[in-house]
């Protein structure tokens, strides 16, 4: 009971969030959605142990594969998009054959050589990536009506609710997935690699698993991404984005599935919203790096252990002051 | 055809040159601190906006500005070492996320200080050295090679044949053994930090009259010092320089050939090739996963 009122409160503030925000912070609304769907997907992938460096190249592909198809082939918007996650599994699956012979910082290291080769190639090749500028006027989600409510796709609120569906059903798919049986041996696969090794468990099979999976939402997200701002291009997708979704996930912790989603929250809000606010334009960075040095020393476990101990102290507090019986 | 051999071959000899002292200041860090500094491009960076600050703005002798940005960055490295990577020795993840926090402060520094766009910095010297008609090396890239023999084998002397050099080395071995035998830890480390840091403002330093000076310079180094360190081995400082070496040649000479993005694809597939076939590397002994 009190679980539904907890979803149904948070399902009412999601849907009523855009009402109060100007565009261009509808607009942060919409990439925030995004970023969170990204790092969720990217926290699959660190279940089995491993940390990839090309999880933001990966989507990318998802991005440019959409933009692709939707140009190229005529295919649907909608369609287009989940064929470009496809496509982002899809070469997931074949980087998993050289990066899995490979483990810890070897496979962090290979992951991302794989992930600047895909760069180079979109950047070295005009046809058919655009070369450094990248692929622009990438069709937009096409209009359409439901009953009383018109969504055009150009206004950053109707994408939010278009994105907040996507993202809410993938976030729940990843839930179901980390709950399921395979999650419990992505578990197993990270903690007890010899003893899963030794009870008839292929670990790389498993690995390979969580990595295509991970690069199939990490696809999605670079596919919403680029058909609402209608560019792709070699930069978007580099080391510094992909930093970010690292922090994220490193700042808010990877115990739980909703670390790395504070994480991207809370770091998202402080750069865009509470840094951008006080007008240190050129101080940004490094007040953020800041941020990240001072997370990782005194918060070590992340900002899900604050939130845990937040609310432990709440419920403490609240059962002394309940009437003994 | 043979004199542009031989240019191309004196091109890469120079890139190979900062390229091992980059590299191998970045291996010896991780051999000691176990832990990957992404910010050592940066202190690449740090070493060449000092040769702006003193010699291109101050009017400094260069070599004085060099041996200053090198004292600089050291100490860069010091503060590195205490303020970040003790408190997280049994964090390497943790580590490597603050290093990159470091960088971000290091880059917003240099562009506050000095802006986003490109510095121009007189060259150090006008001559250059005819070797033969088409055959050239101009002064300053003369003295980068100079500077990575002697500082190399200096730092070779220093790890082989004294006491302290044993030392480092142990603790880069096996960490709480060597501290068994009555090495400081946190000193070896100190140290470690002091000279990897210094050797990358060095290159940095001297480097910067013949590069683009900006705040963003340290990223593409970076990638190529990864790249060198996987290939050599990690923690080996022969296979780094070994190495800095081979992926100089091979990416020069396919840059001068091909074209410069293609010369970068073939550097990562070299390293990739590396990590699939051998991922120890050149000369590494042992899985340090």
């Amino acid at each position: 009971m009190r679980r539904a009122l907890f979803w149904l409160a948070l399902a009412a503030v999601l849907i009523a969030l855009p009402q109060g925000l100007s565009l261009s912070q509808q607009e942060m609304l919409v990439f925030l959605t995004i970023n969170i769907l990204l790092v969720a997907s990217y926290r699959l992938l660190t279940l089995t142990g491993e940390w990839s460096l090309a999880h933001v190249v990966i989507m990318g592909v998802g991005a440019y594969a959409s933009a692709l198809y939707a140009a190229h082939f005529a295919v649907p918007v909608p369609v287009s998009m989940l064929l470009g996650a496809a496509t982002a599994a899809g070469v997931a699956l074949l980087l998993s054959y050289p990066l899995f012979r490979m483990k810890g910082f070897y496979f962090l290291i290979g992951s991302f050589a794989a992930g600047e080769i895909i760069r180079l190639l979109w950047r070295r090749f005009r046809e058919p990536f655009g070369g450094p500028r990248g692929l622009t006027r990438i069709e937009p989600m096409p209009s359409f009506d439901l009953g009383v409510w018109h969504f055009d796709f150009f206004l950053p609120a109707s994408y939010y609710y278009l994105v907040l569906a996507v993202v809410a059903v993938s976030l729940w798919t990843l839930w179901r997935i980390e709950k399921s049986p395979v999650g419990l041996t992505f578990h197993a696969v990270h903690w007890q690699d010899s003893l899963a090794q030794a009870a008839g468990v292929n670990v790389r099979a498993w690995r390979t698993l969580a990595f295509v999976i991970a690069s199939g939402f990490a696809g999605l997200c670079g596919a919403l991404g680029a058909h609402y701002l209608g560019t792709a291009n070699p930069q978007a997708f580099g080391v510094e984005q992909m930093v970010f979704v690292l922090t994220w996930a490193i700042v808010g912790g990877t115990a739980t599935f909703h670390g790395p989603i504070l994480g991207c929250i809370a770091l998202t809000v402080l750069n865009d919203v509470v840094l951008r606010g006080l007008g240190l334009e050129q101080a940004r960075p490094m007040a953020y790096g800041l941020v990240l040095i001072l997370a990782v020393l005194f918060l070590p476990k992340g900002l899900e252990d604050l939130l845990a101990r937040a609310l432990r102290r709440l419920r403490g507090a609240g059962a002394r002051t309940e009437p003994a019986p | 055809m043979v004199e542009f051999l031989a240019q191309t071959g004196l091109n890469a000899l120079y890139a190979a040159s900062y390229l091992s002292l980059i590299a191998v200041g970045l291996v010896l860090i991780f051999g000691v601190m176990r832990v990957i500094n992404f910010a050592h491009g940066e202190l690449y960076m740090a070493g060449a906006y000092c040769v702006v600050a003193l010699y291109a703005q101050g009017r400094a002798p260069f070599l004085a500005a060099v041996a200053a940005g090198a004292v600089f960055v050291g100490l860069l490295g010091l503060l590195m070492e205490r303020a970040l990577f003790r408190p997280l020795r049994d964090n390497p993840l943790g580590g490597l996320v603050a290093s990159i926090g470091f960088l971000m402060i290091l880059q917003a520094a240099a562009a506050m200080g000095f802006g986003v766009r490109m510095q121009n910095i007189p060259p150090a010297s006008q001559e250059v050295l005819v070797i033969a008609d088409r055959v050239r090396l101009a002064l300053p890239r003369l003295w980068v090679i100079i500077a990575a023999a002697v500082l190399l084998s200096a730092l070779w002397l220093f790890l082989k044949r004294t006491r302290f050099g044993w030392a480092l080395r142990a603790s880069a071995q096996d960490r709480e053994a060597a501290a068994l035998q009555g090495i400081s830890i946190d000193r070896t480390a100190r140290v470690a930090m002091f000279i990897g840091a210094a050797l990358a403002g060095i290159a940095g330093a001297l480097t910067a009259p013949m590069v683009s000076v900006n705040p963003n310079m340290g990223h593409s180094v970076i990638i190529s010092a990864f790249i060198i360190i996987i290939v050599g081995g990690i923690g080996s400082l022969e296979g780094a320089v070994i190495a800095a070496f081979a992926y100089a040649f091979v990416h020069t000479f396919v840059a001068t050939f091909a074209d410069a993005v293609i010369a970068d694809i073939v550097g990562l597939l070299l390293m990739l090739a590396v990590l699939i076939v051998r991922p120890t590397g050149l000369m590494g002994t042992r899985d340090r996963a």
